[in-house]
């Protein structure tokens, strides 16, 4: 039946994916030209009290955050010896690569001079910022992503010299991948700690970067289960036994690790309730939304994942993932822009206009057909015949 | 060799943003430069007029506003400064007779937020007591306006290739030539004055002294975000007339310290600890591999050892065998030679027997 659909879809380019993905991304190039030729008032909802938008909330926040399977699948392979999640490193290093490349792209769109982007790291450097070590951990870390990706590519090149060479420094690039996520998953938390002033003080905390780092290892494993459910209802015919006998370990591991996670998330988060003595706003409107974010997407989901991996429970598994995918992003919307500028009277508060989330999931819809065209071609899914069992 | 070259990166990031918290560090003091300006505003002597906000605009060569200036009906509502004006006067309704006006525009912070976000550089606390802003560098990332805690810094949302951050430079140019900022010139009430910081706060000090019930015991920017260039003195609480008092005395930089100092701490424990699990690992899975080794080893032998015993059991059984066979062999030909003899002495015998007979 695989092969069957498989086949009518090569043979129509207009099937319902082609389709919705092609007008996506045409409203998405038109809405391109008026950014570039009319600034940035002509398509967004920014204004001076509101800087930062959904382009910097759900481009850059959650790009990174989701793209965190990276680290966190090559760190358990390689590092924690946890050789048997093996099956999912290649589909994890080429998400999160597409990941960061998309949100740099995104970026192109959110800043008032792209061109000027290299700016901050070649021509003069505000080392005060966390801006800048955002800046540049995302730029080196998308070089080592894509060198830990460039052996697929190699192998479907059959360019076995230098792809045994790049498989040789894979451990480095690991370390050096978990540095920089490090790094600045947490300094994308940071970033906020300079305005104890307009982030709700449910969700202001010296600790904001922490909170970051551990949320995306939460991020990153949830996002492995999800992409990979994903694939797995699509793009089964690229996928060899290999995979396929691996998958389900993968998901088993990676839910009893998340469910770990997430509860030492919800455990500091409650250090920083009680640290910034935020305890009263919980009666308020915003500790309604707290509590949401708090119970229903950090509590929950712990509990479901350790359901799950108990009674080897798949099915549950990958709906939870979902969930905590959800969960993230609605947390960094919290921080970023509904608990941010919560002291301003709400006509004044930011909602964006449809251009910028349309320009969002134009840039979504890229990641995905350019993942389907890699995916579809080269051995991520599977191995290649030359090169079996030996990375 | 492409190890290297990351981790040399990675270090050197690591280092200059070590080196940026010790500059922060060094600027735990930090009050102002000596001698650099402030200007304060007596919120109990401004009359809404409107003029430092026309004065503003003409030195700095800004538009002028559909409105014109002498039009007071724009107090009536809330304004805010925009990428074409750096200042505004605001009228505040407190539930006195008359409404009390507050000018707004940067405060000028001793330690700017704004600098300390900005990933290029492009703000700069001046000698002046003025935070410049340099737009031949400024990547329009707008970080500056998320960080400043008045909510000051505003952008030219509308500029496609050109976009700017703009906001007061306490006239920088001006202070330079000794001239006043275009606002301080053009007041009528000597509700803005003009100096060193220093002075400023002993005049502030002295009208508080003198007027007992004028005015609130309270200099703001004294204090606020670690002391700002511009000075507030009102006779209603500041909350009043829309200043936030919840600001706290900490200046901006040192709010992020801790996540710059962490960054050095990351960048040299973390490769040590994960390649540490990583060693661990390795050696767990060596020593299991010898384990497995040794076990396969010594199954092994224990099988050759027991497939030798069993051959020299089976080639004992054989030789025992083939010699019990010989043996057979060798006393059946015994027996049958000593039988042949025995019958050739018998028949001899019996012939001896008749040859004696025949003799
Ligand atoms: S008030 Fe805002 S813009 Fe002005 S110096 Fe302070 S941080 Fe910068
Ligand atoms: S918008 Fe310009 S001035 Fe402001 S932080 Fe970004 S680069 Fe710096």
């Amino acid at each position: 039946m695989s092969t069957e659909a498989h086949t009518a879809g090569s043979k129509s380019v207009f099937n319902t994916f082609n389709i919705v993905a092609g007008v996506i991304i045409l409203v998405g190039l038109g809405i391109t030209v008026l950014r570039f030729t009319g600034g940035l008032g002509a398509v967004t909802n920014l204004d001076d009290n509101n800087p930062w938008g959904i382009w910097i909330g759900f481009d850059l926040l959650c790009g990174v955050a989701l793209a965190a399977g990276g680290y966190t699948t090559s760190a358990a392979c390689y590092i924690f010896g946890l050789k048997r999640y093996h099956a999912a490193v290649r589909p994890a290093i080429l998400t999160a690569f597409l990941g960061y490349a998309l949100v740099v792209f995104a970026l192109h769109y959110d800043v008032g001079r792209p061109w000027r982007l290299p700016y901050p790291i070649f021509v003069q450097q505000g080392t005060t910022s966390l801006l800048f070590e955002v800046g540049l951990c995302v730029f080196l870390y998308l070089t080592v992503l894509f060198l830990e990706f460039l052996p697929v590519p190699f192998e479907w090149l059959k360019k076995t010299k230098i792809r045994n060479f790049l498989v040789k420094i894979t451990l480095a690039l690991t370390i050096m991948g978990v540095v920089l996520s490090t790094l600045h998953q947490s300094s994308l938390g940071a970033l906020f700690t300079i305005v104890p002033s307009k982030v709700h003080p449910l969700w202001y905390s010296p600790y904001l970067p922490v909170f970051f780092f551990v949320s995306s290892i939460a991020a990153g494993l949830s996002m492995v289960i999800f992409e990979g459910t994903l694939s797995h209802k699509f793009m089964h015919h690229a996928m060899d036994e290999e995979y396929l006998k691996h998958h389900d370990t993968v998901v088993f591991g990676f839910a009893r690790g998340c469910s770990f996670v997430l509860f030492g998330y919800f455990m500091i988060k409650l250090i920083g309730v009680a640290y910034g003595d935020a305890w009263h706003y919980l009666s308020t409107g915003y500790g309604a939304l707290f509590l949401v974010e708090m119970l229903g997407f950090v509590a929950l989901p712990c509990f479901l994942y350790a359901v799950g991996a108990r009674d080897k429970n798949a099915k549950l598994i990958k709906w939870t993932a979902a969930w905590t995918v959800l969960g993230i992003v609605f947390n960094r919307f919290n921080v970023s822009i509904i608990a941010f500028n919560y002291q301003l009277p709400s006509a004044e508060r930011y909602f964006p206009s449809w251009m910028e989330i349309a320009i969002s999931i134009f840039i979504v819809t890229l990641g995905v057909v350019v993942f389907r065209f890699i995916s579809k071609r080269m051995p991520v899914f599977r191995e290649h015949p030359m090169y079996k069992a030996e990375h | 060799m492409q190890r290297r070259r990351f981790l040399g990166l990675v270090g050197a990031a690591g280092v200059s943003l070590a080196a940026s918290g010790k500059a922060k560090a060094a600027s735990k003091e930090f009050s102002g430069y000596p001698g650099s300006h402030a200007v304060l505003f007596d919120a109990t002597r401004c009359i809404g007029c409107r003029k430092c906000e026309a004065g503003c605009q003409k030195v700095n060569d800004l538009p002028m506003p559909e409105k014109p200036f002498d039009d007071l009906s724009v107090l009536d509502q809330k304004r805010r400064t925009h990428a074409e004006n750096f200042t505004v006067v605001n009228k505040y309704d407190v539930g006195q007779q008359a409404p009390v006006f507050r000018k707004f525009q940067c405060n000028h912070c001793l330690e700017p937020a704004c600098a300390s976000a900005c990933f290029v550089k492009a703000f700069k606390k001046q000698p002046t007591g003025a935070v410049t802003y340099d737009a031949s560098v400024c990547v329009g990332c707008r970080y500056c306006m998320v960080a400043c805690p008045f909510e000051v810094p505003t952008y030219e949302y509308n500029e496609v290739l050109t976009p700017r951050v703009r906001k007061c430079h306490m006239c920088h140019e001006r202070q330079l030539e000794g001239k006043l900022p275009g606002c301080v010139e053009a007041c009528p009430k000597e509700a803005l004055t003009f100096g060193t910081r220093d002075e400023i706060l002993k005049v502030a000090r002295a009208r508080i002294r003198n007027y007992p019930g004028r005015y609130l015991d309270h200099v703001y920017g004294e204090k606020e975000m670690g002391g700002t260039s511009w000075l507030y003195l009102s006779g209603v609480p500041f909350k009043k007339i829309g200043m936030r008092e919840d600001l706290g005395t900490t200046s901006a930089p040192h709010l992020t310290t801790g996540a710059l100092a962490a960054v050095p701490m990351v960048v040299g424990l973390w490769p040590v600890v994960l390649g540490g699990i990583w060693a661990v690992n390795k050696r767990k899975e060596k020593i299991a591999a010898e384990e497995q080794k040794a076990a396969v080893n010594s199954a092994v032998s224990e099988t050759q050892e027991k497939a030798q015993q069993e051959m020299a059991d089976a080639l004992a059984k054989a030789e025992a065998s083939t010699q019990r066979r010989i043996d057979n062999e060798v006393k059946k030909a015994v027996d049958e030679a000593l039988k042949a003899k025995e019958e050739e002495a018998q028949s001899q015998a019996e012939d001896g027997k008749t040859d004696e007979e025949g003799a």
